[in-house]
């Protein structure tokens, strides 16, 4: 089987840009993707695009030729939509077509453009994440959904409030040196408490940001890395994918999220490892408490411990496994079709010792990116390991 | 949107909101004992097609909820309300909490559906009030 390389990445900053076009920002990362790839534009054979909200924040659907027009890229495109997990979709197909020898080069990126809607707006675009009928009419936000589910985790295995304020100390903590992150500002345990409430238990400071950004990443076979000489140290040696039923109250478990768990064994058993084999993770903590069940589903913790990991230290930057040294969602922010790809950029430059936060995990070889859709109906789980 | 269009039913839906109404809210179950929402064709679990209407018991019961303090535009004027999932027999039911006071609300707490109104639109609205 052929292996799949990321030869470059980019990222615009994550932030409040609400007068910037989609295009304008993928453009954008998609240059510094090609500038870091040493890849010819004239060589990508397809591009994988993710957005989520175009039709409501830019009024604009059938964003693959658009993207592809303002990458620069002269090939067939086409967008991804799988809410939050809109880009982790569309790498995982990109390294399937180039394990089967249909494309060597493949563009694939995503972005979003969100903050010109406002809070409101973008927690109305935000909630068509979820079954319109059966939660959204009954007035669930995206927000309320996590908060349902952190009400039935602490219920179910016992934590609080402050547990979770924790994750987001260290998030914040792990953007401070991250130049693309929207918040570079430290935050302690109280702002997070006092904070006003969202939906509760979860408050301002366990939610991410609205944000605009975008991201790319050039993926190409290894015969094309080696016949054009890329420094690209970095594979992606395992893909999976899990779904669940779309409304929170149909799943069995409301404080776990199996798909993520199937995704992230697929993943592991196509890379040829286990949980205890990865050194780094960056995992999708849209709220605080997301990252307690992605670290759960992903083995890394066993059920019902995550919620002590950063608190305690285990996934900090200093920890065992540290975990979002990005900043994650929280901090770095989450332009939602933008926030799979950005994951493999970072995870990519941690890895390969070119990220600001290398230096904690300068022995890592393998790192993981979990990817999550609505109330984690969707997932994507990708492992990634640095050559010697 | 205009008046017309409003207008338009979301059907399956809107009839068991109409049964809801008159207390007599169902679930749909296939022949293996499964349970789900209309509209539907097909067991979500097991592919059985031939799906049939049962009345959901008359109480259900909170098994988790959370107080929504910012809210969609459709529920600005709502804000803050309780939204909880509530167990009814084979189904599940998301819906907000309304006929007590949101300090009184907690799981274990045993509900009826009860078809309300948002304050903010007029639209009806999936609700529990207490037993």
């Amino acid at each position: 089987m052929r292996d799949v390389r990321v030869a470059g990445a980019g990222l615009t900053a994550f932030g409040h840009v609400p007068e910037r076009t989609s295009r304008d920002l993928f453009a954008e990362a998609s240059i510094t993707a090609f500038e870091d790839s040493g890849v010819s534009r004239e060589d990508v054979e397809a591009l994988l695009y993710g957005n989520f909200m175009g039709e409501l924040s830019e009024h604009q659907g059938h964003h693959g030729p658009l993207m592809a027009e303002a990458a620069g890229v002269q090939a067939p495109a086409t967008r991804y939509e799988s809410a939050c997990a809109s880009s982790g979709t569309a790498v995982r197909d990109a390294v399937m077509r180039i394990r089967n020898g249909e494309d060597d080069v493949v563009l694939v990126g995503g972005a979003e453009r969100m903050t010109n809607l406002g809070t409101a707006g973008a927690t109305e675009a935000l909630a068509i994440a979820a079954d319109d009928l059966w939660e959204v009419r009954a007035g669930m936000t995206f927000p309320g959904a996590y908060a349902l589910m952190a009400q039935a985790y602490f219920d179910e295995y016992g934590g609080e409030h402050e547990d979770l304020a924790h994750i987001a100390v260290k998030n914040h903590e792990n953007a401070l040196s991250n130049e693309k992150a929207q918040y570079q500002s430290a935050i302690e345990i109280d702002d997070v408490l006092e904070a006003p409430p969202v939906s509760e238990p979860l408050g301002l400071y366990d939610s991410c940001p609205i944000s605009d950004g975008a991201a790319a990443v050039v993926l190409v076979s290894d015969d094309y890395a080696d016949e054009n000489d890329l420094d690209a140290p970095v594979r992606i040696s395992g893909t999976g994918q899990g779904g669940d039923r779309m409304a929170l109250h149909d799943r069995e478990f409301l404080a776990r999220s199996p798909a993520a768990r199937d995704a992230g064994e697929e993943a592991y058993a196509d890379a040829g490892i286990d949980a205890s084999d990865v050194d780094v993770a960056e995992v999708h903590d849209c709220f605080t408490i997301a990252e307690v069940l992605a670290i759960e589903a992903l083995d890394l913790e066993s059920v019902g411990e995550g919620i002590s990991a950063a608190r305690d230290g285990r996934t900090t930057a200093d920890g065992d496994t540290p975990v979002n040294l990005s900043g994650g969602l929280k901090a770095k922010g989450h332009p939602v079709g933008a926030t799979g790809v950005s994951q493999i950029a970072e995870l990519a430059d941690l890895l390969s010792g070119e990220h600001p936060n290398s230096e904690f995990v300068a022995d890592a070889t393998t790192g993981v990116a979990h990817n999550a859709g609505g109330t984690v109906a969707s997932a994507t789980v990708h492992v990634l390991e640095v050559m010697d | 949107m205009s008046d017309d269009e409003s207008a338009v039913q979301d059907a399956g839906f809107d009839e068991w909101i109409d049964a809801a109404e008159s207390g007599e809210a169902y679930a749909l179950e296939c022949p293996n004992g499964h349970g789900s929402l209309p509209p539907r064709r097909v067991c979500p679990d097991c592919g059985a097609t031939d799906l049939e209407e049962v009345s959901l018991p008359d109480t259900g019961e909170i098994e988790t909820f959370t107080v929504t303090h910012v809210p969609t535009p459709a529920f600005e004027e709502d804000a803050p309300y309780a939204t909880a999932i509530a167990r009814f027999g084979p189904v599940r039911l998301t819906g907000q909490v309304v006929g007590t006071d949101l300090e009184t609300v907690e799981n274990g707490l045993e509900v009826e559906v009860e078809i309300t109104v948002s304050e903010t639109t007029g639209e009806r609205v999936l609700g529990f009030s207490p037993a």
